[in-house]
């Protein structure tokens, strides 16, 4: 697709992405139902807010393309095309799960989406995005990767060595921060010198913008343009995707009130991306009520099943435990006690 | 056989390696253009050019972890660190991504990755330059770690390491570079991962050690064999995995083991041998197990402070002796 008519989207479209957005919600609010139940443990950060930067990235690039994320990275994994049920089945610690049970919510990897996860320490996976993206040149392929990360991770020494080795090298990575003002519970300008992330661009000499994070279509457009640059001229670009992590850091940070007021929360929740999405289709006769109800049943069948599915997924059994630690040489498969996973949605 | 250096046998396994897999590169500071700051990528990117030969900016974390993003998508990257001591600025991309990734995806993604350099103690290069760092990654599930000793096992175990699935970290030595010796050149001689070597056979004391301390063990054994005292010395090559298989049966032909190692002793190399050794053969011993370790400081500049943290090999025969009790 061109960069130039990314806007002019049509009902299809449009409806399709909403859903994929709604999805990311409903998923998550029934995942902070689970884990209030017990039946998700560890940490779990919810990416309610920031649906419309996943999505609106993601639906840019095909299948053979690739994505990778930080640790809240449920919303990235299933734009990327998983399947619900075995996202919720790792989440549930199961043995249908994405990683086997073994990687859990900051670990969701798909290889069949090439979705290469769910990276759990801060501006580590960086520099492995523009690992992919030197393969990709190596081998002399057109794919791109997309690699999503927070405001918090632009302090970290891998941010700059990624984005210095990307620019040198000119490596088809697109970088998206997803801005949402807070790393954990530091405010941006309490962590930054320059708090306009995008800026950081200008200094490796390599494309960048900030676009508004609430906006599923400008999001689009923006990662369009920068996808299409990076196919054709092997160029990186960082896009600063403005947006607002409506819930805490993680179920861990229930009220979100210390570090910011609840007035501020309040004033963001009127940016809702799918509630202004919503709106828009429907101003513009792209979305009747009838449809809406529709992909709101539709997504919540989804996410019930996905529940359904994960429970009744045994716990991985304890041999477990020592496989996948070394891949055998020569064997030329997956680890063992691989399942291979279903077709994706 | 043909008679090459240690430096020489390691350039000849990249080339190999290189000629036969169009998936293998090499990158790190100083390995094209320099050809290597230890000379071991000598010729190779004028053989291969800059495409399969990379010189990367002084970003460790950065390039170890485009080494392992590579391997996630089908690459098989061989990332130098110009000095291992180098490799700690990448130790999270190492043991949170390299070692990892394969177990947290539930097998889906292998990372066959070899990170390469010398280690170990040098010549008077202090406290930064000169250490032993095998048991941080020893500790680490997930990573193999490989020390050669000779020429024939730097070849032989780097071609090795290549092929395998795993990361692999594989220490060489700046006081090696120089050392001649024996070496196959037949492209497909290996030697697998996972496998010691006796060194020397012999029948009242097992030493187990490998690189420097090695050839100081040797040394000693062929001093104390005057006396009427047989040491059998074991090279584990790989420490992990470690061929314990070898070492217990040298040590139930012996009944005595001593473990000798450059690094500093507390948490070492020398602690998981005694162990393992204590663990499974305590019937067969018949004293026990001596370590003989670096001096728990760092390297310090001055020669002989420096000559004083390493074993001496006054402190290898007083192992040896205190274990055979003579």
């Amino acid at each position: 697709m061109s960069a130039e008519n990314i806007r002019a989207v049509d009902a299809e479209l449009g409806q399709q992405l909403l859903k994929e957005m709604l999805l990311i919600r409903r998923f998550e609010e029934k995942s902070a139902e689970m884990y209030a139940l017990g039946k998700i443990g560890g940490f779990l950060h919810l990416y309610i807010g920031q649906e419309a930067v996943a999505v609106g990235a993601i639906s840019t690039i095909g299948r053979d393309d690739y994505a990778i994320a930080s640790y809240r990275d449920h919303g990235h994994c299933l734009a990327k095309g998983a399947d619900p049920k075995r996202v919720m089945a790792e989440l549930f610690g199961r043995r249908d799960g994405l990683s086997k049970g073994k990687g859990g919510s900051m670990h969701l990897f798909d290889r069949s989406v090439n979705f290469m996860g769910g990276h759990a320490i801060v501006g580590q996976h960086l520099p492995l995005a523009a690992g992919v993206g030197f393969a990709i040149k190596y081998e002399g392929k057109d794919q791109v990767i997309l690699c999503f990360f927070g405001d918090g991770a632009v302090p970290e020494g891998e941010f700059h060595e990624a984005m210095n080795l990307s620019a040198l090298w000119k490596l088809p990575v697109v970088y998206i921060c997803e801005n949402n003002r807070y790393a954990m519970g530091t405010e941006i300008h309490r962590a930054l010198s320059q708090t306009d992330v995008y800026k950081f661009s200008a200094a490796y000499g390599i494309p960048g913008e900030a676009v508004d994070g609430m906006d599923v279509l400008a999001v689009r457009e923006s990662v369009a343009r920068a996808v299409e640059r990076a196919r054709r001229e092997k160029t990186p670009a960082l896009i600063e995707a403005r947006t607002y992590r409506f819930r805490g850091h993680s179920m861990r940070d229930p009220s979100a009130a210390i570090y910011r007021t609840k007035e501020e929360v309040e004033r963001e929740k009127q940016r809702d991306p799918i509630a202004l999405f919503r709106d828009r289709l429907v101003k513009d006769n792209l979305l009747s009520e009838m449809e809406w109800q529709t992909i709101e049943k539709e997504v919540t069948e989804i996410v019930e099943e996905a529940v359904i599915f994960a429970d009744n997924s045994p716990e991985p059994p304890l041999e477990w435990l020592l496989t996948d630690v070394y891949r055998e040489s020569g064997s030329g498969v997956r680890g063992s006690g691989f399942a291979d996973p279903p077709e994706p949605r | 056989m043909p008679v090459i250096t240690y430096r020489e046998a390691l350039n000849l396994a990249l080339r190999e390696e290189m000629r036969r897999d169009p998936r293998v590169f090499i990158m790190g500071e100083e390995v094209g253009l320099y050809e290597g700051a230890y000379k071991v990528t000598q010729g190779l990117l004028k053989e291969f050019g800059a495409k399969r030969v990379i010189d990367t900016p002084i970003s460790e974390s950065g390039f170890t972890g485009v080494g392992i993003g590579a391997a996630m998508a089908g690459l098989r990257p061989v990332v130098e660190m110009m000095t291992f001591n180098f490799a700690i600025l990448a130790l999270d991309q190492i043991v949170n991504s390299a070692a990892k990734l394969l177990y947290m995806s539930g097998g889906q993604y292998n990372i066959p990755l070899v990170i390469r350099g010398p280690g170990g103690p040098a010549h008077q290069l202090a406290a930064q330059h000169s250490q032993s760092m095998e048991s941080y990654f020893c500790h680490v599930p997930g990573l193999k770690v490989v020390r050669p000793s000779t020429p024939e096992d730097a070849k032989g175990l780097l071609k090795s390491a290549i092929r395998d699935e795993n990361p692999v970290i594989f220490i060489e030595a700046e006081t090696l570079y120089g050392m001649k010796g024996e070496v196959p050149d037949d492209p497909e001689f290996l030697i697998p991962l996972g496998q010691a070597v006796v060194r020397r056979q012999g029948s009242d004391v097992t030493v187990i050690a490998y690189m420097g301390m090695m050839y100081r063990v040797m040394e000693v054994a062929d001093e104390l064999e005057k006396e009427g005292i047989s040491i059998e010395v074991v090279d584990p090559r790989t420490l992990r995995p470690m061929d314990t298989e070898t070492i217990l049966n040298s040590v139930r032909k012996t009944h005595r083991a001593v473990v000798a190692e450059a690094g500093a002793g507390f948490a070492g190399m020398g602690s998981e041998i005694a162990a393992f050794i204590t663990e499974n053969a305590f019937d067969d011993l018949d004293a026990p197990v001596e370590r003989v370790t670096g001096a728990n400081a760092p390297m310090p500049y001055a020669k002989n402070l420096e000559q004083a943290k390493t074993p001496s090999k006054e402190k290898i025969i007083e192992a040896i002796r205190s274990v055979a009790y003579v």
